[in-house]
């Protein structure tokens, strides 16, 4: 039933073979085919742009009042390339390689070669859009290293990547608007999806101003509507960021890949108390220069700078030699934690390490800036000097942020950090066309499920995004719309379009009539909570089915209890989040239940059933070598199908990072 | 860093619909600890609104990181609250002190029309980017990155140019609600790169026309908006921009 369509031939021929033999749709039918595009993040402002430039008629929405706001904008650390520019040894194959080894043998070859030869052109296209990379003084570009690699291959804009990204792709896709080419809708929501013949026609949004809902016709509808890491309540997404567009198509029939893997990043600024409302990321980009370490001792409670050299515990550096403080996040968030419930944590809530970067601040910047102004025998304070002027450059206002949030000066004292969720590498499922189950309904970027695995490496989500919209599905989607241009636009009168809205408004009427009592906010915190204590970092047959249990619970509760104050027609912004929050909720079963059916230890995923000797991670390649696409058959039922993942040119084993 | 909790009064604009009439509402809140975010801050007031069977007021925001440009208050007179250099989702509860009355309102410009309580509708800063600030160039160009080397400085310059976040906080804090820095930072962006030199003459004017056009004020170099803007772009830009508009003026003249 589950086609992945991986071209034959080749790894390194398929996308090349691919792009030769697709059908094509010539320009003058291009104009009279209509597409709709949710989401202009990285993957949503890319396609959008690209389709438009192409003649498509396309249709864009967005929840935010402009395209630029999409969580993208936040991305800090940088976009990978096999660019090879500092000869370092790198190639396709090994961004193709790390890629694999990091998502720990979850992905599908085809598709994450594909990622890897486009990289080159997602760069050169950036550049010529006027998206200012970092550059070195002889004016090339400039390369920094992330986890999970031995390499320099990430392209970056100083913590600021992701918004310098989504700038250039916002300014091509306003491009497109101004020229009549793309039809932009901001402070817009999908609700659902209208399938017809079994064929994705349309969805239904809902103006976020007014509270109206609209119907929308289009040949081919893209979710780019992002990650769904919210429904640990705290993460670092932004406080928008939902599952809902995703949901609705799960719910319409699309299936939902490996919904149980996501990713706790290592190092985010910690928790401080209740009042919480979301966690601040500190770059992976920081480990280049940040050395991690806890105090030898327990329960220590000098200041950081009183504790000497000797009695640190660089505990990355000592398990890991071959990458230190680079291996990948699923390793060094495990680790903390590790430390951290073995107390050696730091802080007041002593969940917390240390991020320092004093150590590279001397020996790496300084000496070489000391150098270049020819100061023999420099001080320690000169030092500190000259090397705090090369950090700012490149982290400048990470440093800042973390000075904002914390009141602390991390160029005096070590940033305190602890691992939180940032990123879900399960999504709907696509196949090698980002096609959905759901004919015509495709999913790009974060919110489908495709090229990371079970872990994804630093630098990649960008590259993705960018990747989809960019590259892959201005080829895909002709493929599929060559066979419709004989289709004339279907007026939304037609019955399926008036079912889904009247669907729509009964569930907006429903929840707005519960007049309950408890918030729509205090309903996502219970969620988050166990969430982040059963379905977190690690995860165990008992916690998953106490968790399924309580998460149903907490559904029949929020269906009658929830209050909702204020009225349908008219921005009602408690309104917005009760519907993503009612998502959020069945979502959190699914993952549970998902992480619950994989007993094996991969990436992020790890059941404490399933571990190495030393506590690492232990696949189970025999049993669980699939992709696990979930088919949402009622309330609290789903089928599982297997997607077999088949590994033609890289041999699977056991990662080693050490 | 000592932490503490205060008691604040507030004073927030409220206004239902775009059409409403609006006025202040006061509202106390009670034990804010120091390390809350302003927005954070918000948010307790807001539960305590439909605890009470109220409603909620209504504000934009997103990242809560000073990335996006969403949020948009304006804090005891002052665009994003009293700290230099600080969006107002970054603005902590240690800038005040128990006892402090706040007062909130949202931008007021004309070409930001309030749209309820605290957001205002920023789309005419789209319309500004769709009349030239882009690159025109089609996804699919074969030139190699490293075929195009930018000095270093043009290049940390346009960087510094091309940080601006769209929030607005300059135009709220003019007197003449001018939108120049913004417009300003984004000709600066591309003027100052090779791949926005053959359009430069146009983006300029077709930037500044639609600005215009928009209900935007004339710039009167006040500096009012370096002062509040999050992500400290520099007036310097204005300087630029006003020399590639005269650049623009005489060639048109020219022709
Ligand atoms: C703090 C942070 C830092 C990061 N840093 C990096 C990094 O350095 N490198 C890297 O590679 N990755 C990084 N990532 C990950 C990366 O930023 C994201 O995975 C990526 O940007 C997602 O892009 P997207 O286009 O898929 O979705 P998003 O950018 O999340 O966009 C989603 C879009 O969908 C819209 N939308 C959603 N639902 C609906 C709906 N129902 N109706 C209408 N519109 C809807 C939204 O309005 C938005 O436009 C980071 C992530 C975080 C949180
Ligand atoms: S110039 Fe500054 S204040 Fe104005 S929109 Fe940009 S970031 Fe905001
Ligand atoms: S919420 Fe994004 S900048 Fe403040």
């Amino acid at each position: 039933m589950l086609d992945s369509k991986i071209p034959a031939g080749k790894l390194e021929e398929k996308w090349v073979d691919y792009k030769g033999h697709c059908k094509l749709v010539n320009p003058a039918n291009k104009r009279k085919i209509e597409i709709i595009v949710v989401g202009t993040g990285l993957a949503g402002a890319s396609a959008a742009a690209s389709l438009g430039e192409l003649g498509y008629k396309v249709k864009a929405f967005c929840f935010q009042d402009s395209p630029r706001r999409a969580h993208s904008i936040a991305a800090q650390g940088g976009i990978n390339a096999a660019k090879n520019y500092q000869n370092d040894g790198d190639s396709v194959f090994r961004l193709f390689y790390d890629t694999i080894k990091g998502g720990d043998y979850r992905a599908r070859e085809s598709n994450v070669h594909r990622l890897a030869e486009v990289s080159v052109n997602i760069i050169d296209q950036c550049v010529a859009q006027g998206v200012p990379f970092a550059r070195e003084y002889g004016g090339l570009l400039n390369n920094r290293s992330f986890g999970g690699t031995q390499v320099k291959r990430t392209f970056y804009a100083a913590g600021q990547t992701g918004q310098q990204l989504l700038i250039g792709a916002y300014q091509a896709l306003e491009r497109q608007v101004a020229l009549g080419n793309v039809q932009m809708y901001t402070r817009h929501e999908m609700l659902d999806v209208v399938v017809i013949d079994g064929k994705a026609r349309g969805i239904i949004a809902r103006d976020l101003i007014s509270g109206k809902t609209e119907r929308h016709f289009g040949h081919a509808v893209l979710l780019c509507t992002g990650g769904y890491g919210n429904v640990f309540y705290l993460s670092t997404n932004a406080m928008g960021s939902n599952v809902t567009a995703a949901w609705k198509a799960h719910r319409k029939g699309a299936f939902f890949g490996n919904p149980c893997f996501t990713q706790i990043h290592p190092t985010c600024i910690p928790v401080t108390g209740d009042h919480q409302s979301k966690l601040t990321l500190m770059s992976e980009s920081l480990r280049n220069d940040g050395r991690i370490w806890v105090p030898k001792k327990q329960n220590d409670d000098r200041k950081a700078n009183d504790i000497p050299e000797e009695e640190r515990d660089y505990y990355l550096e000592r398990r890991y030699p071959a990458f230190g403080n680079l291996v990948p996040r699923d390793v060094a968030s495990r680790a903390a934690k590790e430390r951290c419930d073995a107390g050696f944590g730091v802080g007041t809530t002593k969940q917390a390490v240390y991020l320092d970067f004093r150590f590279n601040l001397i020996n790496k910047y300084g000496r070489v800036e000391a150098s270049k102004l020819g100061i023999e025998n420099p001080d320690e304070a000169t030092l500190v000097r000259l090397g705090k002027e090369v950090v700012k450059e490149e982290y400048g206002n990470l440093f800042d942020m973390y000075e904002k949030i914390t009141g602390e000066n991390p160029y005096e004292v070590p940033m305190r950090i602890y691992p939180a969720v940032h990123y879900t590498m399960g999504g709907l499922w696509v196949d090698y066309e980002l096609m959905t189950n759901i004919q015509g309904l495709y999913a790009l970027g974060e919110a489908n499920f495709s090229d990371h695995g079970a872990n994804r490496l630093g630098a990649s989500a960008l590259m993705q995004g960018l990747a989809d919209g960019y590259f892959v599905i201005p080829y895909t989607i002709g493929n599929y719309l060559a066979d419709e241009i004989g289709t004339k636009p279907i007026p939304t009168t037609h019955e399926a379009f008036e079912k889904a809205e009247a669907a729509v408004s009964d569930r907006i009427k429903t929840l707005i009539g519960i007049k309950g009592k408890q918030s729509v906010e205090s309903f996502h915190k219970r969620l988050g909570k166990i969430m982040w204590e059963k379905c977190g970092m690690a995860r165990n047959e008992k916690g998953l089915k106490e968790a399924i249990v309580e998460i149903q619970q907490l559904k029949k509760e929020f269906w009658s209890d929830v209050r909702i104050p204020g009225n349908i027609n008219e921005m009602n912004t408690e309104l917005d989040k009760a519907g993503r929050v009612a998502d959020f909720i069945e979502l959190g079963e699914l993952m549970c239940k998902d992480a619950l059916d994989r007993n094996e230890s991969c990436g992020g995923h790890f059941r404490e059933e399933s571990q190495t000797e030393d506590g690492e991670a232990l696949r189970h390649d025999d049993q669980y070598m699939y992709v696990a696409a979930w088919e949402y058959k009622g309330e609290s039922d789903w089928q599982l199908h297997k997607e077999k993942l088949e590994y033609e040119v890289i041999k699977p084993s056991q990662r080693n990072y050490k | 860093m000592e932490h503490y909790s205060m008691n604040l009064t507030l004073k927030v604009w409220k206004q239902q619909n775009a059409s409403a009439e609006g006025n202040f509402e006061t509202y106390q809140v009670k034990d804010i600890s120091s390390e809350m975010s302003f927005l954070e801050m918000f948010d307790v007031l807001n539960e305590q609104l439909i605890h009470d069977g109220k409603e909620p007021i209504a504000f934009d925001h997103d990242c809560r990181e000073g990335i996006c440009g969403m949020c948009s208050m304006y804090i005891n007179g002052r665009p994003h609250g009293p700290w230099h250099g600080t969006t107002t989702c970054q603005l902590h509860m240690r800038a005040f002190k128990d006892g402090d009355t706040v007062v909130v309102e949202p931008w007021r410009a004309n070409a930001f029309p309030v749209v309820k309580d605290l957001v205002v509708d920023r789309s005419s800063f789209d319309r500004i980017i769709q009349a030239g600030g882009y690159v025109s160039v089609n996804t699919g160009v074969s030139i190699d990155g490293n075929a195009i080397p930018i000095e270093k400085d043009n290049a940390d310059k346009a960087f510094a140019a091309a940080a601006c976040i769209g929030c607005g906080a300059c135009v709220a804090a003019c007197k003449n609600s001018s939108a120049m820095l913004f417009v300003s930072a984004k000709v600066s962006h591309l003027a100052l790169l090779p791949q926005g030199n053959t359009e430069r003459k146009n983006r300029v004017m077709n930037m500044v026309s639609q600005m215009d056009k928009e209900g935007f004020g004339s710039c009167t170099f006040t500096e009012a908006c370096e002062a509040v803007c999050p992500k400290e772009i520099s007036i310097t830009n204005i300087s630029r921009l006003n020399g590639e508009y005269a650049k623009a003026s005489l060639a048109s003249d020219k022709q």
